[in-house]
């Protein structure tokens, strides 16, 4: 098992960290999982987390200037590993002036991902900067855990407005209630809610756009045949979502929120984010919010997985 | 005491006591003839600084008057309310022309009278409490180490630390290069700890004179409070250092400031896990030696029975006094079973230093005392620890768990140490104009 990468691009340096940024605001632990062309930062749906779950792949290519990477086996060539993020960010936010950062995977003491940084400096020699981030490995067996999850069957798909318009009004309403409800239709049409005893709060967004998401089998269902006029809702912690916004690090271009809202069963994933960004470098990352919501509005009932 | 500051020194002082208000909750001013010193030493007696303004800092400088027996007039401060009058230092430098210090022991005030653009007088009443001097005890020149760096260096490298971060070692490494590197206390540890080492060549620092392969281990807070000091006021800064265990000097010498922060240092765990048999075995340096050494690097806190009654009963204090008296059982216990280590110490009756005749209460003189210096703030890392005594340094191991009685672990490898918290009475001889 080995791996090795070298960034020296400044462009590609500030944005490999805005990522880590984000990730390290929406994360306490993740996964990084190594493959020859890609790496992803994976946070999976666990008890701990309160249901948040987020996907983030990155090709090697538009980060790396050298990546060389041997996984476990020929026939497995991938490295998963379990770390801390804000150790990696930490390492990431002295290193915006680096000449060049290299990552290597090492075992001294224990497993560590190397993060080496060198810094310009004032006599001949830079300085160098080593930062030993400890990591777990995560044995093949446990890996069909961190699998790609799949995008939710949804009925309404819509771009988000300016994020950090958003930003704003859901840190407002974080004062007044623990739950945030988001509706949206097919007309591009978006409201943030709140309701409580005292006050009911709505901020409208209007001409926001649907994506077209007829390109993708399967996807299209349950929106198609939808009334557009009519509201989708879902019902999501709203810490959860200002802590997503809050860490938003990429400036996407393109934002997209989906959502899932059947009235029928017990069990739904209401809350769905994917994010995009589509300048040179694209990242996707994937963040889900789950919340329970049981048939009738009055008896909202909000458990966490 | 009298003094009158101007234009952008009112910002210098201010930067000054933000320095020291990491350092402890008190800041004691002290008129002297040579300047004013402003000082600081954190509860644990760790960590001491002190500022010297000299005369020509001031736009106008009175100390007041020291008849032949008396003393210049010395006072302290809670840190809270002298920082609040210098918080913010950009409207300091905006606003403010002129800061006029006045020390009026008579009506019980320190006065802080800020003149402002427009017309504008703050003044600023505080109370103050007399007080002994205050004085740490070192030399930099026994240091063995000495090296001088650009305050932005120093700066710059200690950004990569994490702000939470208690400790780093500080070390020499090959090809000259001077590494830092956060301390990280067992191994256990530091499979969880992200570890991270900074190196820098040599030819970065403005004089590199280290003894090979040393290191020494110190608080980075206090550091920090001093490093975006001297940064703002661009001075080179200078550490002095010696041995694990023995106290690290930083300062900053400019023609009208002097600083110095001496920080604890951590002792050698390898040298100290020997510790045990070379203490009770007696195999020890010469008792001139040690002697010697006790006279220049200990540091004493010159507080009075004042200082006493408003602590805590100063666990901070041990002070191993040679009258078995006043000992407890156990601690003459350990004094005996660590008898040969102290012997070289203790066993000599001496007058006790120099300095105790200009009205300091010399906590640990004598020799074989020892002040011993832990920071609270770290109750589960081995913690910085003043040695007098050369023997006691290298048996120093663990935290002090808080006073007489101690833990297992101190006890056993520290046999020596016993805490008696009272003080020699104080004599102090100023008294108020």
């Amino acid at each position: 098992m080995r791996f090795r990468a070298k960034i020296v691009d400044l462009a590609c340096l500030n944005h490999f960290s805005r990522i880590i940024n984000t990730i390290a605001k929406l994360a306490k632990t993740c996964i990084l999982r190594l493959t020859v062309c890609k790496l992803y930062f994976i946070l999976s749906d666990k008890v701990a987390n309160g249901g948040a779950s987020m996907w983030c792949e990155l090709s090697q290519g538009n980060f790396f200037d050298e990546f060389q990477m041997e996984g476990v086996a020929a026939e497995h060539n991938e490295i998963y590993l379990e770390f801390v993020p804000e150790n990696l960010w930490r390492a990431f936010k002295t290193a915006q002036s680096a000449k060049a950062v290299k990552i290597k995977l090492t075992n001294k003491h224990c497993p560590c991902l190397r993060v080496a940084v060198e810094l310009p400096s004032l006599s001949s020699s830079s300085r160098i900067v080593t930062h030993d981030i400890p990591v777990g490995v995560i044995p093949r067996r446990m890996w069909n855990d961190f699998r790609e999850p799949s995008v939710p069957d949804f009925d309404v798909s819509i771009y988000l407005p300016v994020l950090k318009t958003m930003k704003s009004v859901v840190e407002r309403m974080k004062n007044l209630s623990n739950f945030i409800v988001i509706e949206a239709n097919l007309s591009g049409e978006m409201n943030l809610k709140i309701e409580t005893d005292l006050v009911s709060v709505t901020t409208h967004f209007k001409d926001l756009g649907n994506p077209p998401w007829a390109s993708e089998d399967g996807y299209q269902s349950s929106a198609q045949g939808r009334d557009v006029e009519s509201m989708a809702e879902a019902c999501i912690d709203i810490k959860k979502l200002q802590q997503l916004l809050a860490g938003q690090q990429v400036n996407p271009t393109k934002a997209l929120c989906s959502k899932f809202n059947s009235s029928a069963c017990e069990l739904q994933l209401v809350g769905s984010f994917a994010i995009l960004s589509f300048s040179r470098i694209s990242v996707f990352i994937f963040v889900c919010l789950k919340v329970n919501i049981f048939t009738a509005p009055e008896d909202f009932q909000y458990l966490y997985f | 005491m009298k003094c009158v500051i101007a234009g952008g020194n009112v910002k210098v002082l201010g930067r000054a006591v933000h320095s020291l208000s990491r350092i402890g909750d008190e800041l004691y001013l002290e008129p002297t003839e040579s300047g004013l010193s402003l000082r600081a030493v954190n509860t644990s007696r760790s960590a001491f600084a002190a500022f010297l303004f000299a005369p020509l800092f001031f736009q106008l400088y009175e100390p007041g008057s020291a008849g032949p027996d008396t003393e210049l007039f010395r006072c302290k401060v809670h840190m809270k309310s002298f920082l609040g009058v210098f918080r913010s230092l950009p409207s300091l430098e905006k606003s403010v022309g002129k800061c006029l210090i006045l020390l009026k022991p008579r009506a019980s005030r320190l006065v802080l009278q800020l003149h402002c653009k427009h017309g504008v007088t703050k003044t600023h009443n505080l109370a103050f409490q007399e007080c002994e001097r205050l004085q740490a005890v070192f030399d930099t020149q026994r240091c063995a180490s000495r090296l001088c760096a650009p305050a932005r260096l120093l700066a710059e490298a200690v950004v990569h630390f994490p702000p939470t971060l208690a400790e780093v070692t500080l070390g020499t490494g090959l090809g000259g290069k001077i590494s830092l590197r956060n301390y990280v206390e067992d191994e256990a540890e530091l499979s969880k700890t992200m570890v991270t080492e900074l190196w820098l060549a040599e030819d970065e620092f403005q004089s590199v004179a280290v003894a090979p392969g040393s290191h020494i281990t110190f608080c980075l807070k206090e550091f920090r409070g001093l490093l975006s000091f001297a940064e703002a006021s661009n001075l080179p800064l200078t550490i002095h250092f010696d041995e694990p265990g023995r106290p690290v000097i930083f300062t900053l010498d400019d023609t009208v400031l002097e600083v110095h922060l001496v920080l604890a240092t951590l002792s050698d765990l390898e040298s100290s896990s020997q510790s045990p048999s070379t203490n009770g075995v007696s195999h020890l340096p010469a008792p001139s030696d040690d002697f010697a050494d006790d006279l220049e690097s200990y540091m004493a806190a010159m507080e009075t029975s004042e200082g006493c009654s408003e602590g805590p009963p100063s666990p901070t204090f041990p002070l191993r006094t040679p009258q078995p008296a006043k000992s407890k059982p156990q601690q003459q216990e350990e004094g005996g079973g660590g008898g040969g280590g102290g012997g070289g110490g203790r066993s000599c009756a001496r007058d006790p230093p120099a300095q105790e005749g200009e009205g300091w209460v010399c906590l640990g003189a004598g020799g074989g005392q020892s002040l011993l210096l832990t920071p609270p703030f770290l109750p589960t890392v081995p913690l910085p620890v003043f040695w007098l005594g050369d023997d006691t340094r290298k048996a120093w191991s663990g935290h002090h768990p808080g006073g007489a009685g101690g833990g297992q672990r101190w006890r056993k490898l520290s046999p020596r140490v016993t805490a008696t918290p009272s003080l020699h009475p104080t004599t102090r001889t100023g008294t108020p104009q």
